[in-house]
């Protein structure tokens, strides 16, 4: 029964895909979307009995289907391990995903590659299954590796813009860097336990972990947080994940925001107990968290991209999670990747809708006042804006309010850098929705002709995941936490101090509620009351000009790395192949230079090589028959 | 039935294809390729039941040489590598037409027909004539049927043949003097033979030389991309595919059982170089104009890493390092082949004269696409299981060798990548072009299938090479005890 739903889980995306890859285009739009769409519900269905199997019986089930590579020491399973976690991942991963697919039959409407959009859109739900569900960490890495093939394939979908196709390229070659780091942690973790299966690891670390090297634990603990900020998107590895927006919309909304994004917070819970033997990278860990939290917020302050306010609110708000995860508050990690994947999604789906309805338009300074022609979008847009910033009642206020207590309680610094990446959160959000929906419409007449609500495909994901940025937080609610108990046998922190409530936990309450209100504030008099518009990119000047380029680190990159790899290989193209190469001709030259018949090489008489050849093998047995 | 029957087999194939004519002769081809791949399967299935397929004659009785074939489960991996891209070389090569087709044909066979022998021979000096009468068919084939001008398309490959040539004649002194100390050419024999560490160390550089030639080891490249360049793509397959792999397959057939002191004395030396290959090949890869050039770089920093996990001289290293040789060898074949697809309608190899092509080949798009993602090793391409292997074989030595080796994931995926970005997105090419034919999609989807089934299921080949691996191992180790015991 387990097998075959697992089976289900797997198979239902991988049909979908070989549907839309052979028979998408003839089939017609309609059709290729739907069976995409349906291909993840049936997905979703299969998790869900699962989860609630798993809820009811609060036991893991380890399915191997065969063995896979068998190793002198050890050997990987094409195994999968559906526990609490994966389970609980695997809800959002293909409930959000069965959403996204529906909201994209609207989307991709007049797209003529509709049916490899859906096909590259249901290979990645595979994949990310097999990240979330593998029992072990290779079959992990088959997902890891897979939905960066995805990402690449999708983001440079609209393949003729060579800008597009730029982005993608570099999405995966800078994901591949945390891979290697993915590769060097299994090594080492293979070397250290002598298995890469999650259950046994985790009995053996807990076991006798501490025999091991502290040097190697920590050895493998970096290499898999530098993995972990390859996809995750954190410094220095996150610049890739903005640029990721040259893909369609809905896109940005699945993987760039929603699910792949949140896997290197997934491999780092999966893999906690072996961080926990590792202090000083979980503090590494949070201080590159509170980091990333900060300066991707401080660039989202003045980007004029609508979606690439969202991109970087996307790296800030992951940023949070690392903290979280770097403190050792797990738990408080997943609940902010699971309200996030709700109302950034919802967020992300409002773009797109604003976008589908402008004509492709993506600058804000050419929007205004489209709440009058789009209410539902409007009215999601600004639930999902109120969760992200904080504000009670709606999800993100629970989980992000969580992330600052842990915070304040062990790291008075990190808190304070969070708490003001939550303040510029606020306000860059309603700076958004100040721009976007209200005061008058800045466009062009032609584009206001053609404002309209979007269709019931797009607008229905958009109230559900609404609804769900809304009330998601009651997971996990101050004092009272289903998500925590239902994590227990996977994560179980003795110190969970978040849920202790007292005088200072309410205090910290209200001034992140007071900083929220701060935020929204100065957003609500700048763009609101003064109707301001964000100045032309030539009149940007100081700091904001260095903010608005997001700090010059991709010019960085290229100067120091790109550039000169480039020049190298230059050099060894122009100069040391032909150097080597005359070296070596040069020296066969001497050796074939008894005759002075450089003209004999060059005439290429193969007759005399070959004679060479035979009159050699044949005076070498002569030599050898005479010496008997 | 032995395994001299599929040489017998290949052979027959050359003459018979050379005597059907040059209208025919690609046809018969085929189907003696064809017929070699299911002997080849027929004599694995024999292997797996236990059967033993090694076949001893004597050749020559003063010297004694024997004519002698071992069938074991590593030889008959590199056979059926041989085997089953031959007939997939010969039938994508349908759509180019030949002058003088028999005896293009007739070469290919017979080409394949040596190489076959190498992968068996258990005599050195038989082994030896193989090795070297390879050459000559690939010679011929390259010089000319190859493209581009003629003057310096004959430099380049007479420059292959001599520089391969003379450093093969270093490993038939090797041979020689082996004779003179054990009075015999057998493998098994060889092996037995008391050498001191200073002798070894000369046997194993004289092996090494001729090996590092062929493979191509840097600084020993310098042929190379010419004559991948110049040769018509069928020999470039033959040689990118399979001859290179001659090297490497010696390299644990022969070199390290003959030479295991000297292995172990250069083991670290040896693989740096094979590292250094990986990241000098991706490095010069990068900024190549030239398709056919630039595989060949890639082709040169693959190879390094699979003669790393060979010197490695582990169980792991080993099996990883034959799997990529098999991975690579097919991996190798399909983007050739899709570089010659490109070069049928646009007449060139020149990167910057493509570009636009997806729009108009869909289908050429999706293959070419899978053969960059199993070329840099993505999970689930036979490429990954190989190079895992292989990576995790180094990781055993020293980790920073597993980490330097690995920087091919990252520099392999931005050569290959902006390669295809530059060959075949953007905005549609004006020159038409046509999406893949028949029998060049039929081709390219063998190539494809074979490298995700074994991605997924390589366990039919990990049982078909592991034991005679593990056996040369064991001697290997086993020789160096009794060295240590003497000592």
């Amino acid at each position: 029964m387990e097998t075959s739903l697992l089976l289900t889980l797997l198979l239902a995306p991988l049909a979908g895909f070989l549907f839309n890859i052979f028979f998408g285009k003839a089939a017609g739009k309609t059709i290729s979307g739907a069976v995409g769409t349906i291909a993840v519900s049936v997905s979703f269905v299969a998790t869900l009995i699962l989860f609630l199997q798993v809820l009811d019986t609060k036991q893991a089930i380890e399915i191997s289907l065969f063995e896979w590579i068998n190793f002198s020491t050890f050997t990987v399973d094409f195994g999968f391990l559906l526990d609490q976690l994966s389970l609980l991942w695997l809800m959002f991963v293909t409930g959000i995903g069965a959403l996204i697919h529906l909201y994209s039959i609207g989307y991709m409407h007049d797209d003529k590659n509709m049916s490899q959009y859906f096909a590259y859109l249901n290979m990645f739900v595979l994949f990310m299954i097999t990240l979330v569900a593998g029992n072990n960490l290779v079959v992990m890495f088959i997902g890891w590796e897979g939905v960066g093939l995805c990402s690449y394939l999708l983001i440079g979908f609209w393949h003729k813009n060579q800008e597009f196709n730029d982005a993608a390229k570099k999405a995966f070659i800078m994901n591949r860097i945390g891979d290697l780091g993915f590769l060097a942690g299994v090594f080492i973790i293979i070397t250290l336990f002598g298995t890469v299966n999650f259950l046994e690891l985790k009995e053996i670390i807990l076991a006798s972990g501490s025999t091991a090297s502290a040097y190697w634990i920590a050895a493998a603990a970096l290499a898999l947080f530098i993995a972990a900020s390859g996809k995750s998107a954190q410094i220095p590895l996150y610049t890739w994940l903005p640029d990721a927006m040259a893909g369609p919309t809905p896109v940005s909304a699945l993987i760039h925001a929603a699910t792949m994004v949140t896997a290197g917070i997934f491999m780092i819970s999966r893999m906690h107990f072996l961080f926990d033997l590792a202090p000083q990278i979980l503090d590494l860990i949070a201080i590159i968290g509170a980091l990333t939290a900060l300066v991707a917020a401080s660039i989202a302050l003045v980007q004029n991209d609508i979606k690439k306010v969202l991109a970087y609110s996307t790296v800030s708000q992951l940023g949070l999670m690392f903290l979280a995860l770097g403190l050792g508050a797990y738990e408080v990690a997943i609940f902010h990747v699971i309200t996030h994947a709700f109302f950034k999604a919802c967020l992300f789906l409002g773009s797109g809708s604003v976008i589908h309805s402008m004509g492709g338009e993506q600058d804000m300074r050419k929007m205004g006042g489209l709440k009058k022609y789009m209410k539902t979008t409007y009215i999601t847009f600004i639930i999902a804006a109120l969760a992200i910033s904080g504000i009670p009642i709606f999800s993100g206020f629970f989980s992000k309010d969580e992330i600052l207590l842990v915070a304040f309680h062990q790291n008075i610094p990190l808190w304070a850098v969070a708490s003001i990446a939550s303040i510029m959160t606020a306000f860059y959000m309603f700076r958004l929705v100040f721009l976007t929906f209200f005061n008058d419409f800045r466009g062009t007449a032609e584009q206001q002709k053609h404002l309209h609500e979007s269709p019931a495909t797009m607008t229905i994901p958009l109230i559900v995941l609404a609804f769900l940025a809304a009330v998601g937080g009651l997971i996990s609610l101050p004092g009272n936490s289903w998500l925590n108990d239902y994590l227990a046998p996977i994560i179980s922190r003795t110190g969970a101090e978040a849920h202790v409530l007292g005088t200072t936990e309410y205090i910290l309450m209200g001034v992140a509620i007071i900083g929220g209100l701060i935020g929204i504030g100065i957003a609500y008099s700048m763009f609101m009351k003064n109707k301001q518009v964000p100045a032309e990119d030539a009149q940007i000047t100081g700091f904001a000009n260095v903010l608005y380029h997001k700090l010059y680190v991709d010019e960085l990159y290229t100067s120091i790395i790109i550039n000169p790899i480039n020049a190298l290989s230059t050099f060894f193209r122009d100069l040391l192949e032909p150097a080597l190469g005359a070296v070596v001709f040069g020296f066969g030259k001497v050796v074939n230079g008894i005759s002075t018949q450089g003209r004999v090489v060059q005439n290429g008489n193969i007759g005399l090589y070959l004679f060479a050849f035979v009159f050699g093998i044949s005076a070498i047995l002569i030599y050898l028959f005479l010496g008997q | 039935m032995d395994v001299s029957i599929l040489l017998i087999l290949l052979l027959t194939g050359a003459i018979a294809t050379f005597l059907s004519g040059d209208k025919l002769a690609s046809k018969v081809a085929l189907i003696f390729s064809v017929a070699a791949l299911v002997i080849t399967l027929m004599l694995v299935n024999m292997h797996a039941q236990g059967q033993s397929l090694d076949f001893a004659t004597v050749w020559v009785t003063n010297p004694k040489i024997f004519f002698a074939l071992s069938g074991d489960g590593l030889a008959l991996a590199m056979l059926l590598l041989t085997t089953a891209l031959l007939p997939i070389i010969i039938y994508s090569s349908f759509g180019n037409t030949y002058a003088n087709a028999k005896s293009f044909y007739a070469l290919v066979l017979f080409m394949a027909f040596a190489m076959a022998g190498t992968f068996l021979a258990s005599d050195g000096f038989l082994y030896y004539i193989f090795w070297e009468l390879s050459l000559i068919p690939i010679y011929f084939i390259a010089l000319v049927w190859g493209n581009g001008d003629a003057e310096s398309r004959k430099k380049a490959v007479l420059k292959f043949f001599i520089y391969t040539l003379a450093g093969s004649l270093f490993m038939l002194v090797g041979f020689v003097y082996l004779y003179q100390k054990t009075g015999s050419f057998l493998l098994t024999d060889l092996v037995k033979a008391s050498l001191s560490e200073t002798e070894q160390t000369w046997i194993f550089f004289a092996f090494f030389l001729a090996y590092a030639i062929k493979i191509p080891l840097i600084p020993f490249h310098t042929w190379q991309a010419k004559v991948y360049q110049k040769a018509p793509f069928v020999g470039t397959i033959l040689l990118s595919g399979i001859m290179l792999k001659m090297g490497l397959y010696s390299i644990i057939r022969w070199q390290l059982p003959i030479a295991p002191f000297a292995a172990k004395n250069y083991m670290t030396i040896l693989i740096s170089l094979g590292i250094a290959g990986v990241i000098y090949g991706s490095i010069v890869a990068l900024r190549q104009k030239n398709l056919k050039r630039l595989l060949a770089y890639s082709s040169l920093a693959h190879v390094g890493l699979i003669a790393a996990g060979a010197y490695t001289l582990t169980i792991d290293g080993f099996r990883g390092a034959v799997l990529q040789m098999l991975a690579h060898g097919f991996v190798v074949a399909g983007l050739f082949i899709v570089a010659e697809i490109i070069e049928r309608r646009y007449n060139t190899q020149e990167i910057a004269e493509m570009g636009g092509i997806r729009s108009q080949a869909p289908k050429l798009t999706s293959f070419f696409m899978i053969l960059i993602m199993a070329s840099v090793a993505l999970p689930t391409t036979f490429n990954f299981i190989g190079e895992f292997m292989v990576l995790f074989s180094l990781s055993q030595i020293n980790m920073w060798f597993a980490v330097l080796g690995g920087s091919t994931i990252i520099l392999g995926a931005y050569y290959m990548l902006k390669m295809f970005q530059n060959s075949m997105l953007g905005e549609t090419n004006t020159k038409l072009f046509a999406d893949v034919t028949f029998s060049e999609g039929t081709s390219l989807v063998l190539i494809v299938g074979v490298l995700l089934f074994f991605g997924f299921y390589p366990k039919p080949l990990l049982e078909l090479i592991t034991p005679s691996l593990e056996q040369i191992l064991a001697g290997i180790n086993n020789i160096d005890q009794l060295k240590q015991v003497v000592q």
